[in-house]
């Protein structure tokens, strides 16, 4: 931290930046979501040739989005590995089920099965947080881990008028809007209707971005870095580091309920068996190929890979699946004659994590923190750099005031440094 | 309650917990030594399964030898260098780079590399699980007076490879320079290194031991279950590990103590419960365990922040 503050620029130039910075950054994100709201029009006319992702895909991408941006809550801003996220998707997309179903014949609306859903998955985030958080790391990721495993499990296994077994739910009541139109007499946000669940998944993205964001800027998510930098020393500044790392899990879990209820009523079902292990590992590497910490780094994480994953690896597989599948069958390589590059996703997943790690551990879009915690020398000499910029600034303007320049002229700060 | 059929049930479980004995080892002396859950290593155990099967179907036919009970105990030796020597290229690969990276850098890495080694298993395997040819007889050996069978013949034949070896582990670690290595370098890295110990070379043969371990566990389950998949590694690296924890991770007699007690357990809850509840079984008794004894029932190695 004391790295990153020492390259801020004098305060003026800082307030100049933020600014420029925040502009950038709007023009940015509004041309995002233009692009988002408008590409249901024309992504049919996008040549074949151009592997573009459709509708179904981008709603994927972007309920990852927001898994990503909760798991993020929890590994990146708080440094507690949580292994078993999955659990509270899972808990998210079940209570949806549960409320808004054929099943118990209970048909709220979604509007408020979300909220309720949201508050379920972070309460049981808190259930599973306050007897564990105070294990170490590793021991923390692996209790996550084995909840993870249970939550499903119990779905599962519970009575099929219980929670649905095997056969999980469905139907599912979409969202909806009682609003009579051409259309019918009302709108609804399902798999029958991409081109609304896409809308309703972004604003349940933009609105969790700017949650995340909201949280990381308040004395919340500052001392969540402080937990995450230094345990010990955050407690003896004051936190309460025990239920700051409880608000954590909390909140990280509630995005995932949050998820959860638009995956469960997007989908109009749901299975027990598509809550594994694999998910969590996914969203975690999401979290960390994009920049542990940082939302950016989530969002376009979760569309990156999930891009590849669905999209990407199915087009290439196009091109390069039956020579190879033909060569299997001359040769009888069972291997090769039954070869889906997609299917191999997780080897390439695992690749690019161990690679990560060693390469780059700070992610593709980085906090300015943990590049300089990872990479401390370049950040050094940049810092050097910096120094000798400003010292030669500060002759300048010394000599246009026509005085001789010493070392103590300088700033303190500058001094400090130089000696 | 039928006492025979307890009976039968705990030597079951007995059989099932010294196998997983040998896996749970592997973890508990990586994260003695480098305090890392070395998630790749369930999946070195599938590779296990997975050469005793090439061994039996390829190699042993492909030198004309009859696939038998001997000379499948022939392949151990090459099952057990081949998985120890993966398991140290793993970690110098995956982990070493790693060594003064924040603590989750490992961590990370090994899952990505047990995702890596599933994916071998599958080009090699297939994806579903393929049968290895049954060597193993299965002619009861002790039987009780209601006529059930308490030992049968493959039961003796994993307790003939597991408890020879997990003898010669401990006594490898408590006797010989090597082991007083590993254990001062487990304690202290640092003054391990100022005492002349090459920390690097330690670190190796812990993975190797680890890895060999897991090989010997692979060929017996492979046997034993008469399968051999690209899962296992995932279900059975878990149960490990957590008789790991249970037993107190880094305290190799707690692993072996651990796996034994989550072999019975699994077997009773098999049993009396219902096999799919048993996973729920042995994870609740993990989060049960760690949140009230964190150090498992043994003493883990050290219990910072518990």
């Amino acid at each position: 931290m004391a790295v990153a503050a020492a390259r801020l620029p004098s305060p003026g130039g800082l307030r100049g930046l933020a600014r420029n910075e925040t502009l950038r950054n709007r023009v940015i994100v509004a041309g995002l979501l233009l692009l988002g709201v408008a590409y249901p029009f024309f992504y049919r006319m996008i040549p074949s040739a151009i592997p573009a992702p459709d509708l179904n895909n981008l709603i994927v991408m972007s309920y990852y989005a927001i898994l990503a941006l909760g798991l993020n809550i929890v590994v990146g801003f708080a440094g507690l590995l949580d292994l078993g996220y999955v659990a509270f998707f899972a808990i998210g997309a079940y209570t949806a089920a549960f409320l808004s179903s054929p099943h118990f014949d209970i048909h709220l609306t979604w509007w408020i099965v979300v909220w309720v859903a949201v508050a379920i998955a972070a309460l049981s985030g808190i259930l599973l947080g306050a007897p564990t958080l105070r294990l170490r790391g590793d021991y923390l990721a692996i209790v996550t881990l084995g909840f993870g495993e249970i939550v499903p499990l119990v779905f599962r296994n519970l009575p099929g008028d219980i929670t649905g077994a095997n056969q999980g739910i469905r139907p599912i009541d979409p969202p909806t809007i009682p609003l009579a139109g051409p259309w019918g007499d009302q709108l609804s946000f399902s798999n029958s209707n991409l081109q609304l669940a896409l809308y309703l998944v972004l604003a349940l993205l933009v609105f969790s971005y700017w949650l995340c964001q909201r949280m990381r800027d308040s004395r919340l998510g500052r001392a969540w870095m402080a937990i995450r930098e230094d345990e010990t020393a955050a407690a003896s500044m004051g936190i309460n580091t025990v239920n700051t790392k409880l608000l954590a899990f909390a909140l990280g879990a509630s995005l995932s309920g949050f998820a959860g209820a638009f995956v469960g009523a997007y989908q109009t079902a749901i299975f027990p068996e598509s809550f594994r292990f694999s998910i969590s590992i996914t969203i975690l590497v999401v979290v960390i190929l994009g920049g542990m910490g940082s939302l950016r780094g989530a969002v376009v994480g979760a569309f990156a890979l999930q891009y590849v994953n669905l999209t990407f690896l199915r087009w290439v597989g196009q091109y390069v699946n039956p020579p190879l599948n033909s060569v299997g069958r001359s040769t009888g390589i069972e291997f090769l004659e039954n070869f889906v590059l997609h299917s191999y996703n997780f080897l390439i997943f695992g690749i690019v994590l161990v690679v990560m790690m060693v390469v780059r551990p700070e992610g593709l879009l980085p906090t300015r923190e943990r590049k300089a915690e990872l990479h401390g020398i370049g950040v050094a000499a940049e810092e050097t750099a910096a120094t000798a910029d400003e010292v030669a600034t500060h002759e300048t303007a010394l000599e246009e005031a026509g005085e001789a320049v010493t070392i103590e002229d300088l700033p303190p700060e500058d001094q400090k440094r130089d000696r | 309650m039928d006492l025979e059929q307890f009976a039968v049930i705990l030597s079951i479980g007995l059989f099932n917990g010294l196998i997983v004995a040998l896996v749970a080892i592997g973890y508990t002396l990586v994260y003695g030594i480098i305090e890392l859950i070395n998630f790749a290593h369930g999946d070195v155990f599938m590779l296990g399964t997975l050469l005793t099967y090439f061994g039996l179907v390829a190699i042993l036919p492909g030198f004309g030898v009859e696939a038998s009970l001997i000379s499948a105990l022939a392949l151990i030796p090459f099952i057990m260098v081949i998985t120890a020597v993966i398991n140290a290229s793993i970690e110098r690969v995956a982990y070493r780079p790693l060594r003064n990276a924040p603590r989750l850098a490992p961590l990370i890495s090994a899952i990505g590399m047990s995702f890596i080694l599933q994916n071998v298993g599958i080009i090699l395997l297939g994806p579903s699980p393929k049968a290895v040819p049954s060597v193993l007889p299965n002619d009861p050996l002790i039987v009780m007076p209601g006529g059930r069978t308490l030992i049968s013949l493959n039961e003796v034949v994993v307790g003939a490879v597991t408890i020879p070896l997990l003898l010669a582990l401990a006594y490898f670690v408590t006797s010989t320079r090597q082991g007083k290595a590993m254990r001062a370098t487990a304690q202290d890295r640092e003054a391990a290194g100022l005492m002349g110990i090459n920390v690097n070379r330690t670190i190796s043969q812990t993975f190797l031991i680890g890895g060999a371990l897991a090989g010997a566990a692979g060929f017996v389950v492979a046997l034993f279950l008469g399968q051999a998949w690209w899962f296992f590694g995932f279900p059975f690296g878990l149960l490990a590990f957590t008789s790991a924890v249970l037993g107190g991770i880094g305290n190799i007699t707690g692993a072996a103590l651990g796996g034994i007690v989550l072999g019975l357990v699994k077997s009773i809850s098999d049993f009396y419960i219902e096999a799919r509840w048993t996973n729920v079984i042995v994870f609740s008794i993990l989060i049960i365990v760690l949140v009230f004894r964190p150090t498992g029932l043994l003493g883990a190695k050290q219990a910072e922040g518990a």
